[in-house]
Parts: C-alpha cells; structure tokens; sequence
C-alpha cells in the first residue's frame, strides 16, 4: 500500500510539464503549417479554378425576349399591338401555405376559380423558384391595393410586362390569328436560341406564317445572381431586336363591313385586289375574341367554343368547302368557248329540264318552265342550268377539270395561313382514285353546275373571280403589304406573285363572259339586278345557290319547310369597276337560301364601302365608269 | 515665473514606499487581466464583428446581438480572473459532480433542439451543461493529478480516463459529437501535459483506429453523412456536399488579398451556407484573401503561444496543467473549425471562437481565458 500523499518533487514535475508544453507548441505549430498550406493550396495554387467557379456561381446569362412585331392593317389600323399589363405572380417557394395565400389575395384582387384552376396547372410545371403567373390584366386599382399590402404577401409580386391584344378584339380573327403560350411541341420545333425568354408565340393566321418576321432576336443579359437565382445586378447588356411590324392588305372598315354584312349568319367573306392579290377582306363568321388566348384560355370558354355548333374557331374563308353552284357558270362558259365546244350566239332551247339520251331521269333547271332559248350570255344572266348540262356533256369530264384547274379550282391557292384547304375539282381519275368507282356521264353534268363532288372555299372564289377580272392572270393571294424592320429601316413591300397566266384563246370571249357578269348586276333580267340599283360603278359578278341535298323528282323546293341546317348555301362572286377591277370578291352564307337575295347584298355593301371610303373618291377612274353606267341598271 | 513649481514635495523618507505603492501593482494586475492576452482576444473580437456584418447582410441589430454576447462573456471572463486559483482547486470536485448530473437531467428531461438534447431549463435560463463541463473536466483531472505525484501511475491514469470518458460518452448520446470530441481532448491534454508515457499515448492512438467501425456503427444518420460527405464532397453537391463545395470556393476565389470587406460574391449572395456562424472563416477568406487568413492564424497563434507561456509560468501543477490544457483546447476549436471548413476535417458543428456568431461556447471560451488570467495574476513572490 501506499500512502496518499508521497512527497512531491515540484521542480522535477515541472520540468516534466514544461517539457511537454514544448512538444504542444511544436504540435500547435505543425497543425498551424498545415492549415497555412491547405490555405495556400486553395488561395494561390488553385485560386484560378475556384475564381471560376465562383464567378459561374454568381453569373447567369439571361435571354432578353423581343418584342414582337406589331401589325397594321393597311391604313395603320392597330390590329395587334402590346401592351403593357400588370400580372401578380407568385414564387411557389416563398409561400408557406399556398391556399391561404390565394384566399387572402382574393380579398384584394378578383380571383376567379378559372385563375386558380390555371394558376395550379402551371404550378406544375415550373420550378418552386420560378414565377408562376395567378391573374393577368390586373387593373390600376388592383395593383395600387396590392402594393399597399404587399408586406403580407411574401413571394407574390407584380411584374409588368408586354402582353400580345388585339385591340379590334374578334374582328379579322381568322385572318390575324393569335399568339398563345409555347407548348412542349412548339419547344421542340423552335430554334431554342431564338426563343430564349420568350414565352408566347403565333398560334394561328398571320401570327402564326409570319411568326419568323415578327419574333425578332432576343438580346442578352449577363446579370448577377444570389444563390435563389435571384437577379441582383445587370453585368452587360446586349439589346433584343424587335420583330418587324407588318402592314396587312386588309383594309379593317372593310373588314368589319363584311363581318357586319354577314351579321349572325354563319359565312365568309373574301376580298381581294385583283391587281395585286392583295387581300382586302377576309371574313369568317361567326367570330371570337382571340384576347383571351394570350393568356391562357380557361378551359371553360375554350370547350363552349370547340363545342358551338356555329363552329366559331372554323375558318370558313380558308378551310370552309363548298359546292361552288352557278358561280362556276362563267368559268365552265368561258370553257365553252375557248375550247370551242359553243360559239358566243350557239343557242340551245331549255325546257325547263334536261335528260341524257336514252335515260329517264330529268336533270332540272332551277326555273321550272324553262328559259326557252339561251346562249352563252342569258345563260350567265339568267343562271340557266340546262345551258350548263349541255355543254358540260359537250366539254366531257377531262376538259372539264383541265380548263377549271387553270383557275384554280381543286387547288391552293397559296396564301401563306397555315392548313389552307384545296377544294375539290373532280375527273375520272380522281374518282377512280378516291372511291375505285368509274365516272357517270350524268355526274359532268352537275358538275357543269358547280354541284355534285365539286368543292371550292370561297379564297378559291375569289381569286378565280379576280383571275377573271385579269383576264387571265392568277396571282398569288397575299395579305402582307408592307414589312417594316425597326432595327434596318429596310421595309420590304407586297410583290404581286403571278402563279400564272390563262392565255385567252380569243379575247371578244372573255369579254363576251364578263359583259354578261355585267349584265348580272347591272341588266334587267340579271339574277343580281337588285345590287344593281344605285350603284355608281359597274359591277361584274354571278349568283350561286348550292343544294345541300337532293329534291325528287317530282318535288317542289320550299325554304320555309326545309331544316335551316339543311338549306342552301347562298353564295356570290363579283368583281368591280369593270373595266378597271379594284376588286373581286366572293361572298357565302351557310344555308342562307339564294345567292341573289342574301350573298349579293353584302358584295354590294363591301364595294359601296371600298370605293366611297377607302379608296380615294378623287380617283377619276373610278367617277368615269360610274357616269356613264347605261340605263338598264334601273329595270 | 521662469519654472513652475509643484506644489507639494513628499519627504525624501517616503520616496520608496509610494513608489512601491505606485509601481509594484499595475492596474492591470490589480483588476487580475494579462494585457497581451486580453489585446488579442479583443482584436480578434473586432474582427470577429466586422466579419459577422460582412456576412449577416450587413444588419447591425446581429452586431447588437454580438456585441452584448461578447460582453457577457468579458464580464464572465473577468469575473474568473479574479477568483484565485486556489478556490478554484477548492471547488473542483464539487463543479464535477454537479456537471455530472446536469449532463444525465439533460438526457432525462432537457429540451430537444434540432434533434439533439442538449439543454436544460433552469427558471428563465436556457442552459447548455455540456458548456460547463468543457472547463470542469480538464479541471477534475489536473485536479486529481495535479494532487498527486507526476508522472502518474497506470492505476490514476485509469480513473483520471474514467473521469474523462463518462462526460464524453454522456454528452456523444445527446448527441454533440463536436462537443463530445472538445471535451475528450482537454482532458488528453492533461494526462498529456501530466506525463503520461508515449508509448501509451502510441497505444492509444492505435486503440482508436481500431474501434473505428465501432465509432460508424454507433453514428447518427447525419454523422455518418458528414463523414462521408468529407469523404467525397462532389458525390452530392447540392445535399451535404453543397456546404464544403461552395466554401472550398468562397476560400479560393478570395486569392491573395480577398476580394475586400463586404464584397465577397460568395456570402454576399447566400452560395454560403451558415456562413455567420460555423462557416464564418470562409467569408474572411474570401474578403480578405491569404493575406488576411495569415495575419489571422498570426493572431490566433498569438494567443496560444501567450497562453502556453502564461500556463508554463504557473506556480503549482493543478493550475499548470489546467491553464495549458485550457489553452490546447482553444487551439484545436481553431483547427478543427478551419480544417472542416478548408474542406481538410469533416463537417463536426464547432464554431470558430469569438468570430462565430452564437453565444454559450463564446461564453465558455472567454471563461477559460478568465482563469489563465487568474492563474497569471495571483502567482505569489514564493511558490508554494
């Protein structure tokens, strides 16, 4: 055992402890060195490395979206412009209860259930640090009481940004179409460089061909960021180039006369300048409201839309197909003619009815008791169907199409809008083709009518109208006039594209065909006389009524009994002043009965309104004509 | 009038006995501070704060906050200092003792922060007993040792281990594995500082690679995680590695002289994580580059090498021994604190003393500091 306490050598417990603290300060020294080479590795001999990744940390290039071009009609019309709005959006990660937040907001800014139901599907898409957008268009008074309270609303700000409207709202919307937010197809398709920070692009019409014209370059921003991605400062700037402005060849009081002009009923209007192809006029009724679009469309609205059974998202001018009925009339006489199969006073008697050699069934006439004796003229006049059987028969099929095709039937014409439908212009082969069934003699006969397979959308109309009017010349419908580059200065203007040109056999029968269109508005049996009465310019055109189904034999044809759904088309092709055509239009209402009565009004209404107010009044050519219109336009 | 006279001329008897009145005492010694000791814990103070404002976003109620911690913990330290040593010695195995306990009521009833127990409530008082032992402990074993003759026996060695190792196993299950670690070491140092045989001290080292599995199998989830994450920053840099990555970077990037005070891009614009309080090393080193990080551990060493002296100069073996574990303990919150941050240590949660922003181990720290002063400054003419 030993005791507790033995003696203690002080001096020699110090040396002990002494020495010790030595070998702790050379320990504390090592450690020191190893700290200061660690330092050193990471401050001098790798300093570029981290230097680098320290600024890639902090600099992040952002795109700089263009601002999109604007769009004028051809007077200068604002028809989509950008304007700045006001959006509250909401950074998901800074909310710690989202259905609090959209209750509280509520109470500020006017929340609809189609905000919130929209709002939570893009919620899921984006990143919990990216903005996502909760209402748009937030009027003055909104964002003034939301700014007031903002403090209780972390991660909810107002951003102001440059929102695609169309100031004429539905007016032309077939036409100018409307931009909407990229989908997943779009990313895909665009140049991802290009399209860096935008967000919406051109959906349908004009917004969607001239997409590339009217996108611009975006710019770029080398900015700082925190760690949030947050941008805290703007390092270098390179500019975004806006997309050019586009002056369209519609003129938009034109526009909205033939919108008017077609009122509730479902149809199309197209107007174009002959001499240019130059496209004055393009309706589609009904119409919509593309505004809401741009935005985001709540699926409400946009299911009532697809699901009207007016069809108010169907473009009728482009896409709309028609049987063509008695317009088709001066292009089959004019095929006569030229190909020789009549001669201008060649008449033939019509009785009311036609029969093929040796068959029973009765092709008729729309008059019952017939138009007696007919050459080519009355036959345009007065829309005699018998005339047509007989020289559809005489032409045959083949010839038929051929001589058709030149003006465009049963093809595109060519206009830039995506998805343009072709028509249909039938032969044998094409039937042989589609339906593996041979032609029968009796279906070139209504084909002689602009019945049976037949098809034409009223574009096709109206610019075989105008190639009439050119006597010849099938130009390419254009609906750009003037392209504006805001960064150049350079401005590219309309070039009219000649397709190409029908040269007349002999000119006196394509004259012969147009003095009867004339005689059709202006002549006191004309189908058309009605327009006729008042007007200060001649007007060429021809009627057209397309059957939507069979009459039998022996049956009488009555409106009043029939399904609207089921009656006829009314439709009319025209062009004017005569001797020097400014316009060729084509006109159709969808079951809206005769040609005559309902079509023809709104072709006069639409070139009462171009020449009176649009063009120049001062234009002496146009006064010329109108003096020495003959008597007869008043019957 | 050519010279002004004083006015009153002490007897030339009395000239040594004021003198000595006047010149024996400082007033340093007086209010028991170490000059040196006390200028460099003050610089590194105000370094300290100008770093936090740096790294805080630059909001002064945080230096506020700082500032009022700091002067608690002067207060404590000075508070210290001037309780002599030997009441100290006095009171030891009775602050032991009741560390003991606080530590075991932790485990029963102390508050759950962060999924760890390390506190308890006493009245309005959060208290963090783990804090107090980190003194008590290298304080029981120079105690023990210190009273008896050095080196120590196998057999003292052994309770002297048994007095380290239940704090240690006691505060690792709240778990405070950075703790824990601090308060193993202070009481190494005193079985070091006291003697003990380097074979045994080779012996040791040798022990505890081997139990190392043991160590992993014992870890938390989050512990293993840092281990790994050490191991291997890049293997998840945006989960655990994303601290040591963007520190490393913040180190780096700062070069030679820093990119300057308040313009590191890497705390000012939050890449930084926790960056006011154990990653505040990473923020000086970017504003201030090696320049900066040299004059820094200068600074830091300072302190040390004036501690190991002053610990050295002491009068007996309790308070020696004491004084220059209390110092070594210093030294290694700085190396461990820079080593995890430089990305050469795995991520243990301790801050680095009187820059890291945060209070109790603040508080501890300057309480030790307060006792070297004391050990300095009521050294007697004689040693006992």
């Amino acid at each position: 055992m030993k005791p507790i306490h033995t003696i203690k050598d002080i001096a020699a417990e110090a040396r002990i402890i002494r020495g010790r603290m030595i070998a702790a300060c050379f320990g504390v020294l090592l450690l020191a060195g190893l700290l200061v080479l660690r330092m050193i590795q990471l401050q001098v001999v790798e300093y570029e490395h981290f230097s680098t990744l320290s600024e890639d940390n902090r600099v992040k290039i952002v795109a700089l979206a263009p601002t999109r071009g604007l769009i004028y009609d051809r007077n200068g019309v604002q028809l989509a412009q950008n304007t700045p709005t006001f959006t509250l959006e909401v950074v998901p990660e800074n909310v710690e209860d989202m259905d609090a937040l959209l209750l509280e907001l509520g109470e500020l800014v006017e929340i609809t259930s189609e905000d919130i139901e929209r709002f939570r599907r893009m919620l899921k898409k984006k990143r919990r640090f990216q903005s996502v957008p909760l209402r748009h268009r937030l009027k003055e008074e909104e964002v003034a009481r939301f700014s007031v309270n903002r403090h209780r609303f972390p991660g909810v700000d107002v951003q102001a940004r440059l929102t695609r409207s169309y100031p004429l709202g539905a007016s032309a919307v077939h036409l100018i179409g409307y931009v909407a937010s990229m989908n997943e197809e779009d990313l895909q398709r665009v140049d991802a460089a290009r399209y860096r920070g935008t967000t919406h692009i051109g959906k349908t019409g004009v917004e969607q061909a001239y997409e590339s014209v009217l996108h611009g370059k975006p710019g770029i921003q080398r900015v700082e960021t925190n760690a949030q991605g947050r941008i805290l400062r703007v390092l270098e700037r390179t500019d975004p180039v806006p997309g050019s402005n586009i002056t369209l060849t519609i003129d938009a009081s034109l526009q909205a006369v033939a919108e008017r002009a077609l009122g509730l009923e479902n149809g199309a209007v197209v107007a174009v300048d002959p001499a240019t192809g130059g496209v004055l006029a393009f309706a589609s009724t009904p119409v919509y409201d593309p505004n809401p679009f741009v935005d985001g469309i709540d699926s409400k609205t946009y299911r009532a839309l697809l699901a009207s059974p007016e069809r108010p998202l169907f473009n009728r001018a482009l896409n709309g197909q028609y049987p063509p009925g008695s317009t088709v009339k001066p292009f089959v006489g004019l095929a006569g003619l030229e190909l020789e199969a009549v001669t201008v006073d060649h008449e033939i008697f019509c009785p009311g009815y036609f029969r093929l050699p040796g068959r029973e069934r009765r092709y008729r006439d729309w008059k019952k008791w017939g138009h007696g004796k007919v050459d080519v003229t009355r036959s345009i006049v007065e829309s005699c169907d018998v005339y047509y059987y007989t020289l559809a028969r005489e032409l045959g099929i083949g010839r038929l199409h051929d001589y058709l095709s030149l003006f465009g039937f049963g093809r595109r014409t060519g206009l830039v809008l995506q998805g343009e439908s072709a028509g249909l212009m039938p032969s044998a082969e094409w039937k042989r083709k589609a339906k593996g069934q041979a032609w029968f003699p009796g279906e070139t006969l209504i084909t002689g009518i602009g019945q049976g397979f037949m098809l034409a959308t009223p574009l096709q109309l109206a610019m075989a109208a105008a190639t009439l009017s050119t006597r010849g010349v099938r130009l390419r419908p254009q609906v750009v006039l003037r392209r504006d580059d805001p960064a150049t200065q350079e401005t590219v203007e309309l070039v009219p594209e000649t397709l190409e040109t029908i040269a007349p056999r002999l000119e006196a029968n394509w004259q012969t065909i147009i003095n009867a269109m004339t005689d059709v508005v202006h002549g006191p049996r004309g189908t058309a006389r009605r327009i006729g009465v008042g007007a200060t310019y001649r007007i060429a055109g021809k009627t057209g009524t397309a059957q939507l189904f069979g009459i039998a034999q022996n049956e009488e044809y009555d409106a009043e009994k029939v399904d609207k759904k089921l009656r006829d088309h009314a439709l009319f092709i025209a062009f004017a002043p005569v001797d020097n055509p400014r316009i060729a239009l084509a006109v159709l209402v969808e079951n809206g009965g005769g040609g005559s009565k309902v079509a023809a009004p709104i072709a006069r209404k639409m070139m009462d309104h171009y020449f009176q107010q649009v063009l120049d009044t001062a234009d002496e050519q146009l006064i010329l004509t109108a003096t020495e219109l003959p008597a007869a336009a008043n019957p | 009038m050519s010279q002004l006279q004083p006015l009153w001329t002490p007897h030339k008897a009395l000239t040594p006995t004021l003198n000595a009145m006047y010149d024996q005492r400082t007033l340093a010694q007086r209010l028991h501070m170490d000059i040196p000791l006390l200028l460099g814990l003050l610089l590194l103070s105000g370094i300290g704060l100008a770093v936090l404002y740096s790294a805080d976003g630059q909001d002064t109620s945080i230096l506020i906050r700082q500032g009022i911690r700091l002067a608690i913990a002067f207060t404590a330290m000075f508070v210290l200092a001037q309780v002599p040593p030997r009441h100290l010695s006095f009171w030891t195995p009775w602050l032991y003792a009741i560390g003991i306990v606080l530590l075991i009521a932790v485990l029963a009833f102390g508050d759950v922060a962060q999924g760890a127990q390390r506190w308890i409530r006493i009245g309005p008082l959060n208290f963090q007993p783990s804090e107090m032992l980190k003194i008590t402990v290298p304080m029981m074993v120079a105690y023990y040792l210190g009273a008896r003759t050095l080196p120590p026996t196998f057999m003292r060695l052994l309770v002297a281990g048994i007095m380290v190792v239940v704090p240690t196993l006691l505060i690792a299950r709240q778990p405070d594995l950075g703790t824990a670690l601090l308060i193993a070491c202070s009481g190494a140092f005193v079985l070091f500082l006291g003697g003990i045989s380097l074979r045994l001290i080779a012996a040791c080292a040798i022990l505890a690679s081997a139990s190392a599995p043991v160590m992993w199998y014992l870890m938390h989830g989050y512990q293993r995680q840092r281990v790994l994450t050490f191991l291997d920053p890049e293997q998840d840099p945006l989960g655990a590695g994303y601290h040591i990555i963007q520190s490393k970077i913040a180190i780096g990037s700062g070069g030679t002289y820093g990119k300057g005070w308040l313009n590191g891009t890497q705390s000012q614009l939050d890449f930084l994580p926790e960056r006011s309080t154990d990653f505040i090393f990473a923020v000086f080193s970017e504003e201030f580059g090696l320049s900066g990080v040299l004059t820094l551990i200068a600074i830091y060493l300072a302190v040390v090498f004036r501690g190991l002296y002053i610990a050295s100069q002491a009068q007996d073996s309790y308070t020696r021994l004491l004084a220059g574990s209390l110092v070594l303990t210093f030294f290694v919150y700085i190396f461990v604190n820079i080593g995890m941050v430089s990305g050469i240590l795995p991520v243990v949660g301790l801050p680095l003393p009187l820059l890291s922003y945060g209070g109790t181990s603040l508080v501890t720290v300057m309480a030790a500091f307060g006792i070297l002063m004391s050990v300095h400054t009521h050294r007697r003419l004689i040693s006992e």
